[in-house]
């Protein structure tokens, strides 16, 4: 890390780590820095310690060991109340004794704003999400749309510039989750502030992020853009984690440069690109998309390495084909064609070659 | 059953042409009768143990029927009478009290009568008493005595009861027939004698020369001149067995409670007093009762204050401890419910005694000196500790169910927006909080209210409620209806202050749970 990416770094989070009982770590030396401005995702199976790594970033739960710092300034002694950072909860927790109005007038009640200030401000966070006119309802009168919508305007209206989001769309029904995601993206785009934001839905993450940290297992197992998290994951967790996946395991035959060669555990030897294999031997899991699989003979390369696959299931899903194979012994073995007017639909049944192209095929740790 | 009235444009109808109203109630009256026989035997349960008991308790604090009853000639003359003139009431009314007192006096009712009039005028028990002792022997005899000689006839019952059966004789002596009746009544129902083989007593000969004397004409034999007899006053009489009957004192009190229904007892517990100019408050060193509720208010009050403060915290802790170790702290806070009251308010005695524990350890580490032992029981400190401990678990129960509910994130957002801890305390963890306090205090403040065994107790004099002179009416004085009156108030004032809570907070608001 150069001096300048110190330097621009806006939150840290370095070598922390987090026990709640003394006996394991939750949080295991956890190293982080995002620039202003940066629209970043902590992802993660519940328990991987990313909803921790929020908590402790607004103060609410104490890092163990290491430091987190808020522009360049450390902040682990600082109450939660005097770091300035607007937070978005699960469920909101939008206090149900007070009117909309008097829930975004809050914060800026305690920093003692006078009435007229907070009012015009209460008024344009609400404008800004489209909810000018529920100022006077009760939170238990809303919809759990409006409700977000009220969450994210009281944790914006006094101007933070950093804003955490602790999975705060995982209440709504998928339409309206699509479209918060827009309008939450959109919103922050606009205000330029720095937002962390937690989800265990990757398709959230991948939408809305510049960057995604991938959790599991109390460390960040790739911190990386979304469309190279999607293709170049460097591990299997990641591989797996992040949309659909396919998976083979063999050991490594032959490292040629940029390809080598893995024996499948049913015999068969396939093309992938060595990733984290550094030798011959090494066992492997091998990670292929469902997209990237090649049945039409004609598109591969002449040396291409190809294996018998049969046909178990044909599904129609609209814009896609996903067709259900049995390859090397496994039978989850999923391909996704386009619904173009010259596809192929395989007939359950049938036994057909696939193969792919080497830099497809990750060869990833076993 | 919610009966919301909606205004249609016209009666909507069922398949059946009916109206829909009509068929919805059909299909709900088998639901209702269902219901209503599940709760029937609790229902008549509560009827016969509780209501209906409560209910003739309470109308004890109104009910005044054993003066007119006791006392039915004497009640309806002395109306009459204006006890502001000084004067004791004239000779018809000692007459007609002397006619009600012998025919009590035989029916041994006069004894429980002094007692009831001596709530309200104490001395007249002892003065009933000794009279009815000696209204027998009144020298009425004189009259007996004349009138036989001059109707021999008159010694025998048999022709009393003759002469008592013509309407003529009856319209013409009213007096007379109405002590002949008395008298007959009493006869048969007190001696289980026939009063035909019996010569009547000498009131009722008494009665026979007034109306005789008033100038009354019935027909022979009765018609006797009784111009030249010698008389007898019976004030004077009365004034012989005890000068007191010429004081207005008794009078003005049998007067002030001669109908069926008294408000005497409601203005004896609010320390007034029936006067002939209605009611006044009584002198200061008789005032007793409003003292007592004011004081049974205010230490409630302070209990319950002192539960709100004690209790809150505890109940917070309870709710966000982990399951485990917040499910061992609720039994130490239930552990009181296990033993019984009359133990834990005996163990106070025992701690806040002046060579109680309390006291000693004070003494021991020198914050007290050993000749200024403090006074902590048998005065209201002793009550209001001895019941703020041992209601606190109403407080606290009502208090944790609510907390439970309020998850900790609400605190987390106040304070994530800025609000330092007391500010999220006050301002958003306080206000959901409130249904509990007030849940809390209502039951706590009821209980308080009406609590007796703790301040009987541990209370003294000076720490006693209201409740504990309602015993005392109860067991000891036997002044029921003074007890009922008290009683009344004190269910009034619980739901008026129900009410108010209603008003002002809004039962809804009140959460047991949930």
């Amino acid at each position: 890390m150069t001096k300048a990416d110190i330097d621009a770094a806006f939150v840290e989070f370095e070598r922390v780590q987090k026990s709640y009982d003394g006996v394991t770590l939750v949080v295991k030396d956890l190293n982080l820095s995002l620039p202003k401005g940066e629209f970043l995702t902590m992802l993660g199976p519940s328990g991987s310690g990313k909803t921790t790594c929020l908590m402790m970033l607004a103060g609410f739960e104490t890092a163990t060991h290491g430091e987190i710092r808020l522009a360049g300034r450390p902040i682990n002694n600082i109450p939660p109340h005097k770091r300035g950072i607007g937070m978005v909860f699960q469920n909101y927790a939008l206090f149900p004794h007070m009117s909309v109005a008097e829930n975004l007038a809050f914060p800026l009640e305690v920093r003692k704003l006078d009435k007229a200030e907070r009012e015009a401000k209460v008024m344009r966070a609400l404008d800004m999400v489209q909810m000018g006119k529920f100022g006077g309802r009760r939170p238990a009168q809303l919809s759990g749309g409006q409700q977000q919508r009220v969450a994210l305007a009281r944790a914006l209206v006094f101007e933070p510039e950093l804003v955490l989001m602790d999975e705060p769309l995982g209440a709504l029904d998928k339409q309206l989750r699509e479209h918060m995601q827009f309008e939450i993206k959109r919103i922050a785009d606009r205000l330029g502030i720095t937002v962390v934001y937690v989800t265990h839905d990757q398709t959230e993450a991948l939408t809305m992020s510049d960057r995604v940290a991938v959790f599991d297992d109390g460390r960040i197992q790739q911190l990386a853009t979304p469309d190279e998290l999607y293709e170049r994951p460097l591990n299997s967790f990641v591989a797996q984690f992040i949309g659909e996946n396919n998976t083979l395991t063999g050991v490594v035959t032959e490292i040629k440069g940029e390809t080598c060669n893995v024996k499948l555990d049913s015999g068969d030897i396939i093309d992938a690109k060595p990733v984290n294999v550094t030798k011959v031997g090494d066992r492997t899991k091998v990670s292929i998309r469902p997209e990237r699989v090649e049945f039409n003979k004609a598109r591969l390369r002449p040396d291409a390495h190809t294996l018998k696959a049969e046909v178990l299931e044909f599904i129609y899903m609209g814009d896609i084909f996903r067709t259900r194979l049995r390859v090397a012994g496994h039978d989850d073995f999923v391909v996704k064609t386009r619904n173009a007017s010259d596809q192929v639909r395989l007939q359950p049944g049938t036994t057909i070659d696939i193969g792919w192209m080497p830099e497809d095929c990750r060869a990833l740790d076993a | 059953m919610t009966d919301a009235t909606q205004e249609t444009s016209g009666p909507i109808v069922a398949a059946d042409g009916r109206p829909l109203r009509q068929s919805l109630n059909r299909a709900l009256r088998r639901q209702k009768i269902r219901a209503l026989l599940l709760i029937a035997p609790l229902l008549a349960f509560i009827m016969v143990s509780f209501v209906i008991p409560i209910g003739d308790m309470l109308f004890r604090s109104v009910e005044n029927q054993i003066v007119p009853e006791t006392l039915p000639r004497t009640t309806a003359l002395l109306g009459d009478w204006d006890p502001d003139l000084g004067e004791p009431p004239p000779e018809a009314v000692f007459a007609a009290f002397y006619t009600d007192l012998v025919l009590a006096e035989e029916r041994k009712l006069h004894t429980r009568l002094g007692s009831r009039l001596n709530y309200e005028n104490s001395g007249v028990a002892s003065l009933f008493r000794a009279t009815g002792r000696d209204v027998g022997r009144f020298d009425t005899d004189i009259y007996t005595d004349q009138l036989v000689a001059a109707v021999p006839d008159l010694e025998d019952g048999a022709k009393w009861a003759g002469w008592m059966a013509e309407p003529p004789v009856r319209d013409a002596l009213p007096q007379t027939a109405d002590a002949y009746d008395g008298w007959a009544q009493m006869v048969a129902e007190v001696h289980n004698a026939d009063p035909v083989t019996r010569q009547p007593a000498d009131f009722v000969f008494a009665a026979l020369y007034r109306d005789l004397a008033a100038g009354a004409a019935p027909p022979p034999p009765l018609d006797v001149d009784v111009g030249g007899f010698e008389t007898v006053s019976i004030r004077d009489q009365f004034a012989a067995s005890d000068p007191k009957w010429l004081d207005t004192g008794v009078w003005r009190t049998m007067r002030a409670y001669a109908g069926p229904l008294t408000n005497g007892y409601f203005l004896n517990a609010v320390d007034m007093m029936k006067s002939a100019d209605g009611p006044r408050v009584r002198p200061e060193n008789e005032r007793i009762y409003l003292t007592l509720f004011l004081r049974t208010m205010k230490m409630s009050l302070v209990i319950t204050g002192l539960c709100i403060l004690l209790g809150y915290p505890v109940a917070w802790i309870l709710a966000n401890l982990p399951l485990r170790s917040a499910n061992l702290l609720m039994i130490l806070v239930l552990l009181p419910f296990w033993t019984s009251l009359l133990v834990r308010t005996s163990a106070w005695k025992i701690l806040l005694q002046q060579q109680g524990v309390i006291n000693d350890l004070l003494v021991g580490i020198g914050l007290v000196g050993d000749g200024s032992r403090l006074e902590l029981i048998n005065n209201s400190t002793g009550t209001i500790i001895a019941m703020t401990h041992i209601l606190l678990p109403f407080m606290i129960l009502p208090l944790y169910s609510v907390m439970k509910t309020i998850p900790p994130s609400y605190l987390r957002a106040a304070k994530s927006l800025g609000a330092n801890d007391w500010t999220a305390f006050w301002r958003v963890y306080f206000p959901q909080s409130a249904p509990g306090v007030g849940a809390g205090s209502i039951l706590v403040f009821i209980l308080a209210i009406g609590y007796y065994i703790t301040p009987e107790l541990v209370g003294g004099t000076k720490g006693v409620f209201i409740s504990n002179r309602i015993a005392f009416h109860i067991s000891s004085s036997l002044n029921w209806g003074l007890a009922a009156a008290l009683g009344t108030i004190l269910l009034v004032m619980v739901l008026v202050l129900y009410w108010a809570y209603d008003k002002l907070v809004g039962i809804d608001n009140v959460k047991l749970g949930g």
